[in-house]
């Protein structure tokens, strides 16, 4: 139990011995993605190897440090030599792996990056790993402050992703984790805590960016009988994964975070809304309550200053409008999660209509830091209106795709070209998508804007909860705003008509340009339908629903009358306006496209050149991709 | 199976979900996602059970269950392939793999192949989406899907049925 400050204090450096100077331990990346590229059966050929050669160091999971492309990765410590991050491993890596490491070598072929030390951001201390004399081998790795994907980073919310075992308490408490609760209960009134978050300049990352501070205070000064905190990690956006990533890597932030604004805003009892989608994010956050309640973290009298608090854990049951705050509260009440008419907004009148006030979980995870550190070193990091830092889900066909954490302020460039590395397979850059599925398509001749709230907004997208899909020229910009249109018109919950019509008509609309029976008018349609949408709908889903064909249109307007004037995609991916041919030289009459082709369309004799029946085929583009020799091509 | 031992079967799954949750509105959509998974779908009599468990008005609980795209009200296979059709697997081919996995089991999006071993379902995100395209079939998620791959994939599974 920890009952005081001073306790949590203990706990902290006695931990932080073993962390540095003690423990020979291997750690395995064991978020989803880190599972999904075979970080499970690493993880036991580690522990086969540790067991038959009496190795005796320490296995454990880690969660995903960001760097996704390299997974799955395996860290190893080891005392007099810091810790070494090795990429895209596989089980019959491990032998080598640990006959080196143990005769103190380096699996030069894999390793990736090293550190000597860890910056423990909470109490804002470097901690080096036991030094020894460096192993010139080890000498060749770069540290982690020269690695292509990680040297422009900063990170806050990612602090301990990839570095703590998150199944741990301890490893929390020792990286500083609670001292943030510890010091707003037992030194600060809940005022400060407001004040010190309002001075920060924190906004929401879940979307709006709403300043926290005064959403807090709204809420602190709502009349009610009590009030409620809430976690939406209800991550609705495709393409952005940042969240999952943190209740994974590091779920005792979050619950830190909520005690803290639990504190301010006097509620005592909160909830976390995780996305059933998610299992392995319910599982931790399960965990880390249980932990943080054996502690004393949660329940009565926390840090013995009077105050209680207890969070419970609902899950979500796939509606991507649960995300938005008032259908999120009627699903948590056990209702279908159909979003309200607002004001009143939740601080007035929430869950169970008592003031409720709702942060994101990167949001909730920025509290801890802020209030250690203070408001002016947060505020000193990032632009004048957005401050901090933000986590983007940088995938699609950049190189480097992952987590990056950059401060508010860098430019798109930088994140796409400098972390990202630029476009895989050679392909040309066509334009960064950002904001999830009502956000916007921002073109090349904009990546030198920094990313801020305010910027994003006024190039027709927006910051969104993080997501940042970069699209090359292979991708048709009529047929991705017909995939977000498809997106919202099946999320829409239909209680409004400007929201549910007007989805349906866009897409039927944008269906029709991409399937070649666009006319003229239809441009004036679509910019039409968009005005009343954003100005009739009753929830944000309806009003920004328009945005992806906002600004498609706006900044690709030649292509979608290449596809009405031309009846032509210029991305080769419209299925109604592309053929796939085979070039007879390079076909070797083999039969992997006959094989796979669900329609019986691609045909031929064997060893002879094939034929692909155009009346029959799907364009499903099995074929080309069961094609050993490229002799499939699209026209 | 006959009616009779069937709605005995689901009836000791709903009262054993039921008495994990507090009795109150709250714990519905908790207790449909447990039934859900226990049974794989949510028969009428649950339904019933349910509402009269948790005092909730039988069409609420109806409307739940209807509104969520986690809950069925017909019976769904052993498994479940989640076939992420998020932006990042649009872009990487999700659709390609969409049809791949429904023209190799002949079914449709939402439906279950005929010896009942899968239900095909697209969803949002599986949050992957750095290892685009990707699915998850019950719990376990595979990135980088490539069609040839699908096979290896499927056979696992119809390989531990039969064992
Ligand atoms: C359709 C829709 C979906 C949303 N989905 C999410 C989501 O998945 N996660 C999230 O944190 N906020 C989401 N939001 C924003 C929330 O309504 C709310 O503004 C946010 O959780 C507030 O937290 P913040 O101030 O910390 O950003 C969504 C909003 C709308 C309109
Ligand atoms: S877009 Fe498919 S996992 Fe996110």
């Amino acid at each position: 139990m920890i009952k005081t400050p001073q306790e949590l204090i203990a706990a902290r450096d006695s931990v932080r011995e073993h962390f540095f100077n003690g423990w020979t331990r291997i750690r395995v990346g064991m978020a989803t993605c880190g599972l999904a590229g075979g970080a499970g059966k690493l993880f036991e050929a580690i522990r086969e190897q540790n067991e038959k050669n009496n190795y005796g160091f320490f296995v454990a999971e880690t969660g995903c440090n960001g760097a996704c492309f390299l997974e799955p990765l395996v860290d190893v410590v080891l005392p007099g030599q810091g810790r070494i991050t090795y990429a895209n491993m596989k089980p019959s890596d491990i032998e080598n792996l640990l006959l080196l490491t143990f005769g103190g070598r380096v699996y030069t072929k894999k390793a990736v990056a090293r550190a000597t030390s860890e910056h423990l951001l909470s109490d804002d201390t470097e901690i080096p790993y036991l030094q020894g004399v460096i192993q010139p081998d080890v000498q060749k790795v770069p540290p982690y402050s020269e690695a292509p994907f990680f040297k422009n980073q900063v990170r806050i919310a990612l602090r301990n992703c990839g570095i703590i075992d998150p199944t741990s308490l301890d490893e929390y408490i020792a990286f500083g984790g609670y001292a943030g609760a510890a010091k707003a209960l037992t030194q600060l009134q809940p005022e400060d805590v407001i004040d010190e978050i309002k001075r920060s300049g924190l906004r929401g990352r879940g979307g709006g960016g709403f300043p926290t501070g005064r959403k807090w205070e709204a809420c602190r000064k709502a009349n009610g009988a009590a009030r409620f905190v809430i976690c939406n990690a209800d991550e609705g956006d495709p393409g952005a994964y940042m969240d999952r990533s943190i209740i994974e890597g590091d779920p005792h932030s979050i619950i830190e975070g909520m005690i803290i604004g639990a504190y301010a805003i006097g509620a005592r009892i909160g909830y976390v809304y995780v996305r059933e989608e998610y299992p392995l994010a319910v599982k931790r956050m399960r965990l880390a309550v249980q932990q943080a309640e054996a502690a004393g973290l949660l329940g009565e009298n926390i840090f013995g200053s009077g105050f209680d608090f207890r969070i419970r854990i609902s899950r979500g049951a796939g509606a991507f409008v649960c995300g938005e705050e008032t259908g999120l509260i009627a699903s948590i009440e056990g209702n279908a999660g159909t979003p309200r008419q607002r004001p009143p907004y939740p601080a007035q009148s929430g869950l169970w209509g008592m003031p409720t006030n709702i942060n994101n979980v990167e949001t909730w995870n920025n509290v801890p830091v802020i209030i250690t550190r203070g408001a002016g070193w947060f505020s000193s990091i990032g632009t004048p209106s957005s401050k901090g830092t933000k986590v983007f889900s940088l995938v699609g066909k950049a190189k480097r795709v992952g987590l990056v954490e950059v401060p508010m302020g860098t430019s798109l460039r930088e994140v796409v070209e400098q972390i990202g590395g630029g476009i895989q397979d050679g392909g040309e850059f066509k334009a960064l998508q950002t904001g999830g599925p009502s956000g916007g398509c921002i073109p090349a001749a904009h990546l030198d804007c920094p990313v801020d709230y305010e910027t994003l907004t006024s190039l027709g997208s927006m910051m969104g909860s993080g997501g940042m899909i970069v699209m090359d020229s292979r991708t048709c910009m009529v047929e991705m705003a017909r995939y977000f249109l498809a997106f919202l018109k099946e999320e829409s919950c239909g209680k409004c008509v400007p929201c549910r019509e007007g989805t349906l008509r866009m897409l039927e609309t944008l269906s029709a340009i991409c399937e070649g029976r666009g006319r003229p008018e239809h441009l004036d349609l679509l910019k039409e339908l968009s005005e009343a949408m954003a100005d009739g709908s009753l929830c944000a889903l309806g009003g920004s629903a328009p945005n992806p064909v906002r600004s498609t249109l706006h900044f690709f307007e030649e292509e979608y009358r290449a596809h009405i004037e031309e009846r032509r995609c210029p991305a080769r991916v419209c299925k109604a306006l592309i053929e796939y041919q085979v070039v007879r030289e390079s076909c070797t009459g083999c039969g992997a496209c006959a094989r796979v082709c669900p329609v019986k369309a691609a045909f031929g004799k064997k060893k002879a050149p094939h034929e692909i029946n155009n009346g029959l085929c799907t364009r499903c583009g099995l074929c080309a991709d069961a094609c050993k020799f490229k002799a499939i091509k699209v026209a | 199976m006959n009616n009779y031992s069937e709605n005995a079967r689901v009836n000791s799954a709903v009262t054993g979900v039921l008495g994990r949750y507090p009795d109150e509105p709250a714990s519905l959509i908790g207790v449909l996602q447990d039934v859900q998974e226990e049974l794989h779908y949510l028969p009428r009599v649950a339904l019933e059970q349910i509402a009269h468990g948790l005092s909730v008005p039988r069409n609420q609980v109806y409307h739940v269950a209807t509104f969520f795209k986690a809950f069925s009200l017909t019976p769904r296979g052993r498994h479940t392939i989640h076939i992420c059709c998020g932006t990042a697997c649009h872009l990487k081919g999700a659709g390609m793999i969409a049809e791949a996995i429904q023209s190799t089991l002949k079914t449709g999006d939402g439906e279950t192949t005929e010896d009942g071993s899968f239900t095909v379902q697209t969803v949002r995100c599986l949050g992957c989406c750095s290892l685009a395209p990707a699915i998850m079939i019950d719990r376990e998620v595979y990135g980088e899907v490539v069609p040839r791959a699908l096979r290896r994939i499927l056979g696992k599974y119809w390989e531990a049925e039969s064992a």
